[in-house]
């Protein structure tokens, strides 16, 4: 693995799914950054972007939690986050969420200085990755919110084509949402779980062996719902990927299982 | 008909919602029927730049319209009047549906012939008509269809979308008299031509909606394929169209781009068959054309999202309906599920304007916010936002809640308004937050095995053995 730029610092934010539920992939993604010459950081007093709320209707509530965030990042380095979906929501709602508010101008500085990981391994590192895998077929499942908010649709399939070993698969509908959606998964099962059943065939059938994607939500309702119906479906978080491909090294991912 | 669907209750929408999911034949339908529609439109925009470049267009020419409204209407009343047609204000369904019979009794009117008009939908003009002893007949094939059925349309541009060809076919053979089963479309329309036909010459009014109204000329643009919407403006001795505020725009320069943004976006069409112009009745030396025309302009909710400036550009919607064909949700669920007259992301943003958010805000969550809807709509209305907003207004405390959407504060629960209070004062406090995760994490084997929802769906979720924070600790 090799990167253009000389030994950076950059601050990670890990989100709250990846730091309770899927911690292999926020560390997997550490150890990608450092492995491509940068300096991570890690703000122990970090939670939630705050995200579930702001879009469940409650902004007093997604403030409160997503003010603790603003106060973590003094220095002027680039924020990087293992989600595009939490990446979005600092990038584009946080100087919505903060708008008249004393604290817009922090939210700004933050907000201006997220990067979703892939976008920042291709376009700020520009990483070159060798793939030391067997060959094998991938399907990619990209978040709406990293597809819509972020450019880390380009960026994702940029390093999955890094991979000479690794053919990506595109399921039927592939640009279609997952029906996750926070909370909606929650509070309309009814609907949500028509779309994931969907989703779930489409991967199901394209033939892939893994479910890439940079988004630990998607995964855990992509996988969640194969698991719920008995369908064999393994996802793995983009880092996760990435670095058992390019270092060969996919024991040292098995550890600190989630799900 | 059936009752005014003016309350779509929350729970009875979910039902409605469950019961097409769990229909193989009709998922199979909405998705080969949105499919087919995604192509035709992506095929008219091949070129990205330039469909932004029109949307932008598009976007400036509803939003300046939206800004002058006022201006506009009076410009508009003026210049209709001088032409010699007479303009009528609604405020409420009910206050257009007295105008419209009103205009039926001057004019002796027996039987009414309607081109396709979404706002007669909304007001429920057939309903009104019956009770008052007026026939009237859908003269669009999809809308008379929907009316053959005793139903109500489920697509804004596609009335008919939910029926098979096989139901269509069914339907005409037992409803029509005279008519044997057929499954050839070809035969299928000619039968629905030829009824359509013989009630043209009979009827006393024709009744269509309008596309967009030109304020400096007093004109109205009436966009359709079949030839019905010219046949209902013109045969019939006297033409009444009904439409709502919104759909004004200051020049006749400004109805090109929308009309290229509409057709591409609705159908994939370059340009649709026909586009009416109506500014006049019949004058003196013209051979054909109908006595009276009258515009009813309806609000029904529109002035309220006008006031609220976030609000305000639900109303630059050109009913082109590309976003409930976008939709994941409306290829799961359908139009009828809604309960409401406009469905998919357009109608989850206005009904709460025109039915209020206490029996609507089921249709504001009913969304993953993934922003299909607003990356293809032609006038750029950021759906997902206004969807926010409104849960926002829903899930107000009715005592402070702001008075920007009637039924606002109508979801706010205090049970869940503690939870949300619970969240955040643990994610707002760093040590709480650990304290939390910590034990959530070391009690994994208490986590419940029924989730709420998630497990409807999925296998429970659980912690992880060890935080994300532990093991980074472990590996320094
Ligand atoms: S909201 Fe946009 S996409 Fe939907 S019907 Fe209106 S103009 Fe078309």
């Amino acid at each position: 693995m090799t990167a253009s730029t000389a030994t950076q610092d950059v601050y990670f934010f890990c989100t709250c799914l990846v730091d309770l539920f899927v911690p292999e992939a926020g560390l997997d993604a550490v150890t990608l950054l450092e492995k491509s010459g940068v300096r991570v950081h890690f703000p122990e007093e970090q939670t939630c972007c705050g995200q579930p709320a702001y879009t469940s209707g409650q902004p007093d509530e997604a403030r409160a939690v997503a003010r603790q965030q603003l106060g973590l990042f003094p220095k002027p380095w680039p924020i990087i986050l293992p989600s595009g979906s939490c990446a979005g929501m600092m990038r584009h709602h946080y100087p919505t969420l903060f708008a008249g508010t004393p604290d817009l101008a922090r939210a700004e500085s933050v907000a201006s200085r997220v990067w979703e990981l892939s976008e920042f391994l291709v376009d700020v590192l520009g990483v070159r990755l060798t793939d030391y895998g067997v060959p094998t077929r991938v399907a990619l499942h990209t978040s709406c919110s990293a597809r819509r908010e972020t450019n880390a649709l380009r960026t994702t399939r940029a390093l999955l084509g890094q991979l000479d070993q690794v053919t990506l698969e595109i399921q039927d509908h592939e640009s279609e949402c997952c029906g996750f959606g926070g909370m909606f998964s929650v509070r309309h099962p009814e609907i949500s779980g028509g779309i994931v059943r969907d989703k779930v065939a489409a991967i199901r059938a394209c033939g892939a062996e893994t479910l890439i994607t940079g988004d630990c939500g998607c995964m855990l309702n992509i996988t969640g719902h194969a698991a719920k119906t008995g369908t064999a479906i393994t996802g793995k978080h983009l880092a996760s990927f990435l670095l058992e491909r390019a270092l060969g090294l996919e024991a040292l991912t098995k550890k600190g299982g989630a799900k | 008909m059936s009752q005014p669907l003016n309350f779509v209750p929350v729970a009875e929408f979910r039902e409605r919602a469950r019961s097409v999911v769990a229909n193989p034949d009709l998922q199979k339908s909405l998705r080969g029927a949105m499919d087919f529609l995604q192509a035709k439109r992506s095929a008219q925009f091949p070129d990205d730049a330039e469909f932004q470049r029109l949307r932008d267009l598009g976007e400036a020419i509803r939003q300046y319209s939206l800004s002058r409204l006022p201006e506009l209407l009076e410009v508009l009343e003026a210049k209709l009047t001088e032409n010699g047609i007479q303009v009528h204000w609604a405020e409420t369904p009910e206050q257009a549906n007295t105008i419209f019979i009103d205009i039926a009794q001057r004019h002796n009117a027996r039987s009414v012939i309607k081109g396709k008009s979404m706002v007669s939908e909304e007001v429920e003009l057939n309903h009104a008509l019956q009770e008052a002893g007026i026939d009237a007949l859908e003269s669009d094939m999809g809308e008379y269809i929907v009316q053959l059925a005793d139903e109500k349309p489920s697509h804004i541009i596609m009335p008919a979308i939910h029926k098979t060809k096989v139901e269509i076919a069914e339907l005409f053979a037992e409803r029509i008299p005279g008519v044997d089963y057929t499954d050839s479309v070809d035969e299928l329309i000619q039968i629905g031509r030829k009824v359509l036909r013989e009630k043209f010459a009979a009827a006393d009014i024709g009744v269509s909606g309008v596309n967009f109204m030109v304020a400096e000329t007093g004109t109205l643009c009436l966009v359709e394929n079949e030839g019905n919407g010219r046949m209902s403006t013109t045969v019939p001795r006297v033409h009444v169209a009904i439409t709502g505020i919104e759909k004004v725009v200051e020049k006749l320069a400004h109805v090109p781009p929308l009309l290229s943004l509409l057709t591409r976006s609705a159908t994939g069409q370059a340009v649709t068959t026909y586009v009416n112009m109506i500014s006049s009745p019949r004058k003196v030396d013209e051979a054909d054309g109908p006595d009276a025309v009258h515009l009813i302009l309806l609000d029904n909710g529109r002035t309220q999202a006008y006031a609220d400036e976030q609000l305000r550009s639900t109303l630059q919607c050109i009913r082109c309906g590309a976003c409930m064909n976008h939709c994941p949700v409306y290829t799961r669920i359908g139009g009828h599920a809604y309960g409401t007259t406009y469905p998919g992301p357009i109608g989850k943003i206005i009904s709460p304007h025109l039915l209020g958010l206490d029996s609507t805000y089921g249709l504001a969550t009913a969304s993953t916010l993934c922003g299909a809807c607003a990356e293809v709509c032609p006038v750029r209305i950021p759906i997902p936002d206004l969807l926010i907003r409104l849960r926002t207004e829903a899930y107000s405390n009715p005592a402070t809640a702001s008075e920007a959407v009637r039924g606002a504060g109508s979801a706010y629960s205090s049970v869940a308004m503690a939870l949300w209070h619970a969240w955040a004062a643990t994610y707002r406090y760093p040590a709480l937050y650990r304290l939390f995760t910590w034990c959530a994490s070391r009690f994994r084997f208490l986590t419940p095995g029924k989730q709420g929802g998630w497990t409807v769906n999925h296998r429970a979720m659980q912690p992880a053995r060890r935080r994300f924070r532990d093991q980074l600790k472990d590996r320094a």
